[in-house]
């Protein structure tokens, strides 16, 4: 099948120009969308009788080698009763700033998908309500492993890498947030909260 | 061990039987009895992040036993724990978590770094995997394969338990703790680079200067 889904002329006659290119690959609709409407055209795709894509299948980043080609952030989006699937594109240019609307307030989903964007690629979610790494930890500080002019084994030396990683103490990061214990943080026993609080570890001092 | 023919001794009229098989007393060297227990009952610290932990687990399964090595009880806190197996590849971001369990078992304590990944970093020689455990806490024996079939782990125990048989408690460096010192690694940085260096196809790696 190679023809296009009903929402491209859809939402075509309803943003006219933020839509932009649009093409079937492996009978999946692929529509680009400018950077600056890209929320307003999710929400509509979301909530308009006929489209109702309520589900967020996926939210990722392509960079290609071509240094002028811009980085596209992709959302995957699937319509649970009708069965359908939508791909929308949003290109974003490397020369400006990689920046874009986050969609956390309409899918909850998107709330550790931008944050794996973010992490791998780099691209600032505005509105994310918790935006920081995901996947590598939170200090790390070589740049984004997953755009193309990454060199493959990172910018820093081994040792620099090893050091930097045993330096990270992810409790500081992780426990009390992550495990959720940081409600009861207050009633753990005194020697329990100190320990929390400094990190303990076999340092040499 | 011990005698093998009763010592009789007179005195007057006493005549005293010293037995090797008394119930009460035995003679050995104290190395050979402290490694023989030492050796016999080393209970595993499994670190399994990978497809090595599967291995592992078919290891201490039914079939493979490792409980035939004294290996009954996995200790799931490193407080208890006398050997720390790294099955699978460690990512940088458990590094610190690795080294802290390290830190956390007590002396005398042994590690065994199972697979190529925990090895030496393995295929993943990128920016986000440590290139060999080896970097990160001491390793005792590193168990090759991808991943090494239960066969290799055990003959890997094996190992451990004969190397172990060869130490001696009056070698007080052997029960040294290595920590991690103020330059933030447990070894030099230089070490560091020359053991996570690529190696086969790989190309240049940024050296520290």
């Amino acid at each position: 099948m190679t023809v296009p889904s009903h929402s491209v002329p859809a939402l075509r006659s309803e943003f006219g120009s933020a839509i932009g290119r649009h093409f079937v690959s492996s009978d999946q609709t692929v529509v680009f969308i400018e950077r600056d409407r890209s929320h307003d055209v999710l929400a509509w795709l979301k909530d308009v009788p006929g489209q109702e894509f309520n589900y967020l299948t996926d939210v990722t980043a392509v960079d290609y080698r071509d240094p002028e080609r811009p980085l596209e952030v992709v959302y995957q989006l699937r319509s649970l009763g009708r069965r359908e699937d939508l791909r929308v594109k949003v290109a974003l240019d490397k020369r400006g700033p990689l920046e874009l609307r986050s969609v956390y307030d309409l899918w909850h989903g998107a709330d550790w998908l931008e944050r794996e964007v973010y992490d791998m690629f780099g691209v600032t979610f505005v509105g994310h309500p918790d935006l920081r790494r995901i996947l590598m930890w939170e200090t790390y500080a070589e740049g984004y492993p997953l755009r193309k002019d990454f060199p493959l084994r990172g910018h820093f030396s081994r040792a620099e890498q090893t050091r930097q990683a045993l330096a990270a103490n992810p409790e500081a990061h992780y426990s009390l947030e992550e495990l959720s214990i940081a409600d009861e943080y207050a009633e753990l026993p005194k020697d329990m909260q100190e320990r929390l609080g400094r990190g303990e570890r076999g340092f040499l001092k | 061990m011990g005698l093998t023919n009763p010592a009789t001794e007179k005195r007057g009229d006493e005549v005293t039987t010293v037995s090797s098989m008394s119930p009460n007393w035995v003679t050995t060297r104290l190395d050979f009895l402290t490694n023989w227990a030492r050796a016999n009952s080393l209970w595993p610290m499994p670190f399994g992040t990978a497809c090595c932990a599967i291995e592992y687990m078919a290891t201490a399964a039914s079939r493979f036993d490792i409980a035939r090595f004294g290996m009954e009880r996995q200790s799931f806190s490193p407080r208890q724990a006398d050997v720390l197996i790294c099955a699978g590849r460690l990512p940088f971001k458990l590094a610190p978590v690795i080294r802290r369990i390290w830190d956390q078992m007590p002396q005398p304590k042994w590690s065994i770094s199972m697979g190529a990944c925990a090895s030496t970093g393995g295929i993943f020689d990128n920016y986000s995997m440590v290139q060999g455990i080896d970097t990160i806490i001491p390793v005792d024996v590193y168990v090759p394969g991808c991943p090494p079939r239960p066969e290799g782990l055990m003959y890997g125990i094996l190992l451990l338990q004969k190397k172990i048989k060869g130490e001696t408690i009056a070698d007080e460096t052997l029960r040294e703790e290595r920590l991690v010192g103020p330059s933030g690694l447990f070894l030099p940085p230089e070490r560091v680079d020359e053991l996570s260096e690529p190696f086969g196809n790989s190309i240049s790696q940024t050296r520290s200067s």
